[in-house]
């Protein structure tokens, strides 16, 4: 038992005091992932779709070897940004990325704003995170960017009056605001705004509400992998059949988790940017690597994040000719414009967020399995709370 | 007759005052506690920092320690001191974050004092609850009141942020002249410092006449009432100080990282708590210290060798250890040191 005792402690000294890596020509990325807990599809996604970058563009980017460190956070914040301290300090990373949800990129940009090094934002969609600190970058997209879309197409389309639906916490609230905003605008009336715990999710007495309130249409948002839960309550309230038309975001049609949603979620419409269904050769090659890297898994939004938020990183070590400077090469990111799987995309140069490519998408069958199929281009949308106040 | 009660009062104080003694390895377990801040400070070329991680442990500690209190000495089952951590770690964030990084609404001492103030009021008032009933009943208050804290955190978004949690949490420099860095040396060391004001109190209420009679409690509520032990007041006593501790190591947490998030007050910081003091051993003080350390370093190692299934094998040592030894790993080393005594005298 004592030498059990004693290996277990010199394995403990050990891992403490593993050695870093000295090489130069490395470039090292920290990935800052939830792995484990509530959060863990996100992170397996945002994994892949990095594995899946490299897999593609290969690791050599101007002579030098980007090289991938993924932590496991849990999905808490006060791990992430000892996490984030541990990369930069022990590790030297040059880019900080990944960040599951709001609190989390929160904790984590003082550590990058006083470690001078970018941190690319994949997941977490509060449009006030990325202000925080002068090294965000934004490679995913923001929620208003995805709720103005499907506000436009609920008003164009007979949709008179809604009620929302939403996770109580930035992303959602965000949500709940810009759809009502937008909706109200083009001359809609959002008869009440409900907002479920983001901890426990449980949303039966909302559907509940909601469906006595007799909308045209229950606007939904929950954070990306709580989807199939709110849709198999939905879909349990009979909705279609009192004749209101459910509308969401992408987040809750998942493509991790849409073909297990079953033939009741056929039809309903949601807006995005990203469907593993995208017509164009970038995403049939960027679906058919990750497929290959991943054990035969679909991409997803968050996959998609991660594949730009490497492509920000690779485009932006060229300019800089490889220099890590966190200054420079955070300044080499703004204003880049390049072709992704989910179509043209940009770095906003003035605001660092993302501006990518929105959809009108429909659940439809094709080759035996769901998918979010494209009918409409809604063109790209510069996140309105920074163009509103500048 | 009066005769032998001074003996016996004499040779209590006696035992008591034998066992308020520091030992070698005491000393030993802090200096070791403090040499790491040279190992991992990244003072030596090649060797990785992992202050942030032994903070981390540190804070770790004291809930742990706390729980001890309460439940290795008094014997008060709790499922709910992450209320007292998570409140603790709430009132230092909205300090520093009040002063926005000036004297003294920032300062983190102060931040220290009134979140352990506040706590242990809050544990005062709660801890009439916990004196109602059987362990059952007080596994069930205990996490009741910590849900109730955790969900008014959750919705009180215009004072904590609800779900997103706070941000621009600044505290000040630690005595105004250290500022928390980005090695975390200053949160180390002044961590450290932190556990061991505490860790010596604890130490010297459980070998005072107080600790025996909650020892007493402990063994036999009932024989303790008979006796004259006023079992409510005591009980009443170490659940507050307990409390107030929690809320340190909280605050603690929350001023190194700079944050405060509901998972600070979520169940499983309890459930955590608990688990540590139990692998480390329950009623030694040492041990929630030590399981803290194990509990961490473990994590850490197995999730760096397996990032997705680090909870199976966290999961496989500690049902190995509650089967295989009794009382931990303090547990293990004091039946280890007990059976190398006796091989020395045959």
């Amino acid at each position: 038992m004592r030498n059990r005792i004693l290996s277990g402690l010199a394995a403990g000294a050990f891992a403490l005091a593993a050695v870093p890596a000295l090489a130069q020509e490395v470039v090292k990325v920290g990935l800052i992932l939830p792995m484990t807990g509530q959060q863990a599809s996100t992170g397996r996604q945002l994994e892949a779709g990095a594995k899946a970058f490299l897999a593609q563009r290969g690791n050599m980017v101007a002579g030098k070897r980007v090289e991938i460190v993924v932590k496991d956070d849990q999905g808490v914040a006060d791990i992430s940004k000892r996490l984030a301290q541990e990369l930069v300090v022990n590790d030297k990373v040059a880019f900080l990325g990944g960040f599951g949800l709001t609190p989390i990129a929160m904790a984590v940009g003082p550590v990058a704003t006083q470690a001078k090094v970018p941190a690319i934002i994949m997941t977490a969609a509060t449009s006030a995170v990325v202000p925080q600190s002068p090294f965000f970058v934004r490679a995913g997209r923001t929620m208003p960017q995805m709720t103005f879309p499907i506000a436009d197409w609920a008003a164009k389309n007979g949709i008179k009056s809604a009620v929302t639906l939403v996770s109580d916490y930035a992303p959602g609230i965000d949500a709940e605001k810009f759809f009502k905003q937008r909706f109200e605008e083009a001359g809609g009336k959002v008869l009440d705004s409900l907002r479920a715990p983001l901890a426990s999710p449980e949303f039966s007495p909302f559907l509940q509400k909601a469906k006595d309130l007799k909308p045209d249409a229950l606007f939904l948002f929950v954070p990306s992998g709580q989807g199939a839960t709110l849709m198999k309550q939905v879909i349990d309230r009979d909705f279609a059949g009192s004749k209101i038309r459910v509308i969401a975001t992408g987040d809750v049609t998942d493509d991790d988790l849409l073909n297990d949603m079953g033939d009741s979620v056929l039809g309903m419409i949601t807006s995005h940017d990203y469907s593993a269904d995208h017509n164009s050769p970038e995403n049939k090659a960027f679906v058919e690597i990750f497929r290959k890297v991943n054990n035969n898994m679909r991409p997803n939004m968050m996959a998609v994040a991660a594949f730009d938020g490497m492509e920000l990183i690779f485009r932006s070590l060229e300019a800089t000719k490889g220099d890590t400077n966190g200054q420079k090469l955070v300044d080499a990111m703004r204003g880049l414009k390049w072709m992704s799987p989910r179509g043209p995309m940009e770095i906003d140069a003035q605001t660092r967020e993302a501006i990518p490519p929105m959809y009108i998408r429909k659940v439809e069958r094709k080759n035996g399995e769901l998918y979010n199929v494209e009918f409409q281009d809604a063109g790209s949308i510069k996140d309105p709370t920074h163009t509103h106040t500048k | 007759m009066s005769g032998s009660h001074d003996k016996d009062l004499q040779s209590a104080s006696a035992r008591l005052l034998k066992q308020s003694h520091s030992r070698w390895y005491e000393w030993l377990f802090w200096a070791v506690a403090l040499s790491l801040f040279v190992i991992f400070g990244d003072f030596i070329p090649g060797v990785p920092t992992r202050l942030m991680l032994l903070t981390e442990i540190v804070t770790l500690a004291l809930l742990a320690l706390s729980i001890d209190l309460v439940l290795g000495f008094a014997g008060i089952v709790t499922l709910g001191q992450g209320a007292y951590f998570g409140l603790g770690a709430y009132v230092a964030a909205l300090l520093a974050k009040g002063g926005a990084g000036t004297f003294p609404m920032s300062d983190p001492v102060i931040g220290l004092l009134i979140a352990g103030l506040v706590t242990g009021v809050f544990g005062f008032v709660t801890s009439f609850l916990v004196l109602r009933g059987s362990d059952l009943t007080r596994l069930m208050v205990t996490l009741g009141v910590a849900l109730i804290l955790s969900e008014l955190a959750n919705q009180m978004r215009w004072l904590t942020g609800g779900a997103d949690g706070l941000n621009g949490v600044m505290p000040s420099a630690v005595l105004g002249i250290w500022e928390f860095d980005l090695w975390g040396r200053v949160a180390y060391l002044y961590s450290l410092a932190v556990l061991f004001i505490c860790f010596w109190l604890s130490r010297r209420i459980v070998n005072s006449p107080f600790g025996l009679s909650l020892k007493a409690i402990k063994n036999n509520p009932l024989r303790a009432r008979a006796i004259g032990v006023p079992v409510n007041a005591r009980l009443v006593a170490i659940y507050t100080i307990a409390a107030a501790l929690a809320g340190i190591a909280g605050a603690l947490l929350a001023q190194t990282t700079q944050s405060a998030s509901p998972d600070m007050i979520a169940f499983h910081r309890s459930a955590d708590g608990l688990l540590i003091l139990v692998f480390g051993g329950a009623g030694y003080l040492y041990g929630g210290l030590i399981g803290a350390a194990a509990f961490r370093v473990m994590q850490d190692v197995i999730g760096n060798i397996t990032l997705q299934y680090w909870q199976f094998w966290l999961g496989a040592v500690l049902v190995a250890l509650v089967i295989f030894v009794r009382n931990g790993i303090i547990g293990m080393m004091v039946a280890g040191w007990a059976r190398l005594r006796k091989g020395d005298g045959q």
